[in-house]
């Protein structure tokens, strides 16, 4: 015990500093006695630190907390934990290779970085219009499956932190038909580095779009069972409603977009003002509520899911359609070349693509080497093609100097722009509503450090 | 006026010291043989040209006998956008003058650039404030969320390194341009856009803790995402990516920042 | 159980060491210690479909001071070392560190300033799991084989002589850097 480096008060510039391990919480009372004899008001108040490592905070984040009794009188947030240096790596590696990188960021909606980096690239490069349909269908395809596994984390992850744990099981359990339905497309269940510029990286495998109908119609019956469990039940409703209000004004001043704003009523959806990938072609509906707190968010939430299923069931009508469509540019100096099979040995390169490039074609063979170890040239300038994630707005800012690397890639996160609100959330209210809001925020901590 | 540093600059870039003979076609220099031979789209007149590629393995001096050694290419940046600038442009561009002027300070006219669909307004630093507000809050413009703030480092581009770019929405009109603003390396402040839009408070924090820009009238500008005593910046060019190598049986691999890679 | 019956008048013969080893890994509690994708992968595991609660494994102790195993799941900043060190401190003994993922065993992609190259700079680690992120069958196949090591741990003096003889044949093995034709 007493050699225990950590079980120790020391002198700050603020105050004094209690690191308590267990068995010593009477050291705090004491220290705090003995302020109480000098100076009171500064020993009243309390200022806990809540994480890093904790389970309810989402993922590696630090709350700073003042605490006067049971209220929180300031909350700050330290982040940065997680900081990864992505953006930074990605001027070292093609901008195909990028795609591998940003994927990570926000890992619970890989494909919403991928299409935002991807959009931003293809802007730049001009071929924008040049995309196939076949790409863009699946693009949506797989962006609306996302936000349903992460609408389900959220929901579940959120469940799990104010210790409704069957909302987690049924909110996991769900999230793996999803994953099987990524691995069956991508061949990953997470961080796939499937959206390329250009297109997608490989077309549909066959059997594929019977699995997505088959998961719509499960999800059909499965959607309900979160709204029979959460929406009416008086501990769920006690702990959301009015908890972490912020109303238009503040979301706009903060930058706040996504489900939160749109909890405020404001129907802001990127997806419906500013389309990519075709979205104006398809029948859907932005959700609102209008209670500003955390119950409205989890609301938007839920029926976010629906209306993905709904686009879900468009693209794969879709799909149905575009079969043997490519799922690359055709200008053969972007389109990534090679494709990946199934084989004895495992998922490997493809046999007849190998046999394309080796016996059947000179160029196909140049265009394979020079873009898998050179890559493509990127004309100069900068773009910002911000896309409608599960949490707002999610935008690249891409600057290409002419390379073949970017110059400078900066991800407008929606979790890093989101998390703001803690403070404006939590100030006079209660160290459990804290958790409650942070959780109505949704933040994803890689994408918030980066 | 701001045009006419550029002009200067322009000058002094479009000879570099060293341009090899080889470079030079028949009738153009060097310096014109622009990026990808793509021909330069209606609209965009000039470029503004901002340091020179030289080489294409990344190998110096002799030991690459392929000749791409002596390649020079420049690095042409799209160029200013002149009047009119079609479609909304020429309203915001207008209203913005228009309220800019009103405000009564000297606020020069922004350069437009006018690239693949987006417009960029550079803005002179100390301006900044002004221009900011004018766009938040004057009917016309009504840009009332701002999406971040992102730093960019450009080492060739002498006198103004440090570019700190504003992504701007106005959700009533539907509209996105950008700002952006060049610092020199030497003297990096920016004024702080915290009174003008809240949520640029943590943007500039990163932007301060990647690149060093400092960020005047912020109430707190501290590090966030390295360790509050982290030395350097670390999104900057001139600081290493900071890898190990890579060791394997027999052989080890240098960090990506080292290996000989495409230029 | 069916074991009484099969024994001869209800007794079994084992070791201290075999019913200790067995104890520890039939309960086996992991601390919380999720960092990023490999995270979401980990609370895969312990969900429905992928049930670690066969193992005895389903609660993860938000509290250092209650948990045996360390499943380091994700990248680790440079920021984020001192409270990992901190935390792997405040475990009592005997505990076990899992490096789940290639972050966490090696640095992974990220060869950079801001991530640790391998938590084994920071804390020892008994058990590497590369993959990005690793499925949760990978998960459980590194975590059953970490089972196998804690049956098989000794105690007392045998502890100590084993600590000494696994140190002495860690610090004189060849260097992965020093092995020569081996391209496999």
């Amino acid at each position: 015990m007493s050699t225990d480096y950590y079980a120790a008060s020391s002198e700050a510039a603020d105050g004094r500093v209690f690191t308590v391990t267990g068995q010593d919480w009477d050291s705090i009372v004491e220290g705090i006695g003995e302020g109480l004899d000098g100076d009171e008001s500064a020993e009243e108040r309390v200022v806990v630190n809540m994480g890093p490592q904790h389970p309810s905070t989402h993922g590696v984040l630090r709350l700073i907390l003042e605490l006067e009794g049971e209220t929180v009188t300031e909350a700050r947030c330290g982040i940065g934990y997680l900081h990864t240096g992505i953006e930074k790596n990605m001027e070292y590696r093609s901008w195909v290779q990028g795609v591998t990188f940003c994927t990570r960021m926000d890992y619970l909606a890989p494909f919403f970085n991928e299409a935002t980096y991807c959009l931003g690239v293809e802007r730049l490069l001009g071929i924008e219009d040049d995309v196939p349909e076949k790409a863009q269908v699946m693009r949506v395809l797989l962006m609306e499956l996302n936000r349903i596994s992460s609408h389900l984390v959220c929901i579940a992850t959120g469940g799990m932190e104010i210790g409704a744990l069957t909302v987690m099981t049924i909110g996991f359990r769900e999230r793996e038909l999803v994953l099987d339905l990524f691995e069956l497309i991508t061949g990953l269940r997470m961080n796939h580095a499937f959206i390329r510029p250009g297109g997608v990286a490989q077309d549909l495998p066959p059997g594929a779009l019977d699995e997505i109908r088959g998961f719509v119609a499960l999800m059909k019956k499965r959607l309900p069972e979160y709204a029979d469990l959460c929406n009416a039940n008086p501990v769920f409703r006690a702990r959301l409603d009015g908890v972490g209000h912020l109303d238009l004004e503040g979301c706009l001043a903060l930058g706040i977009t996504g489900p939160v704003v749109r909890s405020t009523g404001y129907p802001w959806d990127l997806r419906k003002s500013e389309p990519y990938c075709g979205y104006e072609t398809y029948d859907f509906d932005v959700q609102t509520w209008d209670t500003c707190d955390a119950y409205g968010r989890f609301r938007v939430r839920l029926a976010e899911m629906w209306e993905s299923l709904r686009i879900v069931e468009q693209a794969a009508d879709r799909l149905a359609r575009l079969d043997g469509a490519p799922v690359m540019v055709a200008d053969r100096k972007i389109a990534w070349p090679s494709q990946l099979a199934i084989g004895s040995d495992g998922m490997g390169n493809s046999l007849d693509h190998i046999r394309h490039i080796m016996g059947e074609s000179m160029e196909a063979l140049i265009h394979h080497f020079k873009l898998v170890t050179e890559g493509f040239r990127v004309p100069p300038g900068q773009a910002y093609v911000p896309i409608e994630g599960p949490r707002g707005e999610l935008g690249a800012h891409v600057v290409s100097d002419g390379g073949t690397r970017p110059a400078r890639v900066h991800f407008r996160d929606p979790s890093f722009t989101n998390l703001q609100a803690t403070s404006v959330m939590s100030e006079g209210g209660m160290v459990a509503d804290v958790i409650v809001a942070i959780a109505s925020i949704d933040p994803v901590m890689g994408g918030v450090d980066r | 006026m701001s045009e006419g540093k550029r002009d200067d600059r322009r000058e002094e870039k479009r000879d570099p010291a060293g341009t090899p003979e080889v470079g030079k076609g028949p009738e153009q220099p060097a310096a014109e043989q622009a990026h990808e031979n793509l021909p330069t789209p209606a609209g965009e007149r000039t470029v503004r040209q901002v340091g020179v590629r030289r080489g294409m393995f990344g190998v110096r001096g002799t030991g690459d006998t392929s000749g791409y050694g002596g390649l020079t290419q420049s690095i042409a940046f799209p160029g200013d956008a002149q009047r009119p600038y079609g479609g909304w442009y020429d309203d915001v561009a207008d209203a913005l003058e228009v309220a800019t002027r009103g405000a009564g300070l000297d606020v020069a006219a922004p350069r437009v650039v006018i690239h693949r669909g987006e417009i960029t307004f550079h803005v002179r630093p100390d301006d900044l404030p002004v221009v900011a507000r004018a766009l938040r809050d004057d009917e016309r413009l009504r840009f009332e969320l701002c999406s971040g703030v992102s730093g960019v480092h450009y080492p060739d581009d002498a006198g103004a390194e440090l570019h700190a770019v504003y992504h701007l929405l106005s959700m009533s009109h539907n509209r996105r341009i950008r700002l952006e603003v060049a610092v020199p390396d030497a003297d990096p402040r920016i004024p702080s856009l915290v009174p003008v839009y809240p949520t640029c408070d943590w943007h500039e924090r990163e932007t301060y803790d990647m690149f060093g820009i400092r960020f005047e009238g912020h109430p707190a500008l501290t590090r966030i995402l390295m360790p509050d005593d982290w030395p350097g910046h670390p999104q900057r060019k001139d600081y290493p990516l900071g890898g190990i190598p890579v060791e394997y049986k027999g052989g080890s691999v240098p960090p990506p920042d080292q290996r000989r890679s495409y230029n | 159980m069916g074991l009484e019956e099969k024994l001869p008048s209800g007794v079994l013969l084992t070791t201290v060491e075999g019913v200790a080893g067995y104890m520890r890994k039939a309960s086996f509690w992991p601390a919380t210690f999720g960092l990023a994708c490999c995270a979401i992968e980990m609370m895969t595991s312990g969900g429905p479909k992928y049930d670690l609660a066969r193992f005895g494994m389903e609660v993860f102790r938000a509290s250092p001071r209650q948990a045996d195993l360390m499943i380091v799941a994700g990248r680790v900043s440079q920021k984020m070392a001192p409270v990992l060190r901190q935390i792997y401190d405040q475990m009592p003994e005997p505990k076990w560190v899992l490096a789940m993922g290639v972050c966490a065993s090696s640095g992974g992609m990220f060869n950079n300033y801001a991530i640790v190259q391998g938590v084994d700079h920071v804390v020892p680690v008994d058990m590497y799991l590369p993959g990005c992120p690793p499925r949760p069958e990978m998960l459980i196949d590194a975590i059953l084989k970490l089972h196998d090591k804690v049956q098989h741990g000794k105690l007392g003096s045998n502890r100590r002589n084993e600590v000494v003889e696994q140190e002495a044949a860690a610090l004189n093995a060849l260097p992965t850097s020093e092995m020569r034709g081996q391209l496999r």
